[in-house]
C-alpha cells in the first residue's frame, strides 16, 4: 500500500541533545579514512581557526540513524517495511562543521512523499541545530521503499 | 556553474581549483574489515552491511557497502583536494549501484574523481564527482561545493 502522501509536512519533535565527543569523532574519522589531524588534534583544529576538533562530512548520519531517522521508521501511520527500504539520495548543507562538545538536537519533517513505478518514495530534512538554536548543518535523505514483486 | 563564468566572475576558487580543472582521482580499497568498523563507528547494523545469508537472502549479490561509506570516502577525496578538512559548503549523492565487497583480503576498489563544474559568486567550488567500482558508476548526481582555502570559520 503507498504511502500516504498527506504526510508531507510531518514534523516530529526535537530529539533529547546529543554530544558529541572528541573520541566519536576521532573513531568516525578512522572508519572513513579521514586522516588530518584536525579530527583527533585540538590544537591542530585550533591552529586551523577552530574551537575543537571537529567531524568529517558524513558525520551528521551518526545522530541521524539514530535519532530522526528512528522517528521516521518506527512512525505507524507511515507504516514503512524496513526489510524493503533503500537509501536513494543524501544531501548534506553546513553551517558550520559539528564540533566536539556540540550538543545538538535534530528536528525532522517529512519534505515529500511521491509513488512511482510501484516504489514509495519519502524525502525527510532533518535540522541538525545546538541546544541553543545555533544553526549547524541540514540533512536530506530520500528512502526508497520497494513495491512487493 | 561553467556557462555562468564569463560575466566577470572569477573562475578561479581561492584554493586554486579552476573551472574546468580535472582533479586527480583517488583510489580507496574496501575490505569486509573496513564495513564492520564502519558499521560501527556509524551505528548502521543493518545486517546486509555484514552478513552474506542476509544479503543474498534478501535479492543482492552478497555483503555490500554502506552508501553513507562509499559518500564518506568520496567526501575524503574532496576534502583532500580542497586542501581543507572543513571547506565542504554542501555534499549530495544518489546511490545508484551497490557497491559489492568479497569476502577475501583484497576486497574492491572504489575511484573517485571529479572535475571543477564551476565558481560560485562567493568564491566556492562546485564539483562534479564520479565513483567507479567494478567498472559501473556507483554514486549520480554527486556534487560538492568546497569553500576556498581561508574561509574557514571557528
Amino acid at each position: 500500500m503507498p504511502i500516504d502522501p498527506s504526510f508531507v509536512g510531518r514534523t516530529y519533535p526535537p530529539t533529547a541533545p546529543y554530544e558529541v565527543g572528541r573520541e566519536k569523532i576521532r573513531e568516525f574519522a578512522d572508519a572513513v579514512g579521514a586522516a588530518h589531524p584536525a579530527h583527533r588534534d585540538p590544537a591542530v583544529a585550533q591552529a586551523l581557526g577552530h574551537r575543537d576538533v571537529f567531524a568529517p562530512p558524513t558525520f551528521p548520519v551518526v545522530l541521524t540513524i539514530g535519532t530522526s531517522g528512528s522517528q521516521v521508521f518506527d512512525d505507524p501511520d507511515l507504516g514503512i517495511d524496513f526489510s524493503r527500504l533503500v537509501h536513494g539520495d543524501q544531501r548534506f548543507r553546513y553551517t558550520r562543521p559539528v564540533y566536539a562538545g556540540d550538543r545538538l538536537v535534530c528536528v525532522c519533517t517529512i519534505e515529500d512523499i511521491t509513488h512511482r513505478a510501484g516504489n514509495d518514495f519519502l524525502v525527510t530534512r532533518t535540522e541538525l541545530a545546538t541546544e541553543t538554536g545555533e544553526q549547524v548543518v541540514t540533512v536530506w535523505s530520500k528512502l526508497v521503499v520497494r513495491g512487493e514483486q | 556553474m561553467a556557462d555562468e563564468t564569463g560575466h566577470g566572475q572569477a573562475t578561479a576558487s581561492p584554493n586554486g581549483l579552476e573551472a574546468g580543472a580535472v582533479l586527480p582521482p583517488r583510489t580507496f580499497r574496501i575490505t569486509r574489515a573496513d564495513l564492520v568498523r564502519y558499521a560501527g563507528a556509524s551505528g548502521d547494523l543493518n545486517p546486509i552491511h555484514w552478513s552474506e545469508r542476509f544479503a543474498t537472502g534478501v535479492g543482492l549479490p552478497g555483503v555490500i557497502a554502506h552508501g553513507m561509506y562509499t559518500m564518506g570516502l568520496a567526501g575524503q577525496a574532496v576534502v583532500e583536494w580542497a586542501g581543507d578538512p572543513a571547506a565542504v559548503v554542501e555534499f549530495g549523492v544518489r546511490f545508484t549501484k551497490p557497491v559489492a565487497v568479497p569476502d577475501d583480503d583484497t576486497g574492491t576498489e572504489l575511484v573517485v574523481s571529479a572535475v571543477v563544474k564551476g565558481v560560485t559568486p562567493d568564491g566556492h567550488a562546485e564539483l562534479a564527482l564520479t565513483a567507479v567500482c567494478a567498472g559501473e558508476k556507483v554514486l549520480g548526481q554527486a556534487r560538492a561545493v568546497v569553500r576556498g582555502a581561508g574561509g574557514t570559520t571557528g
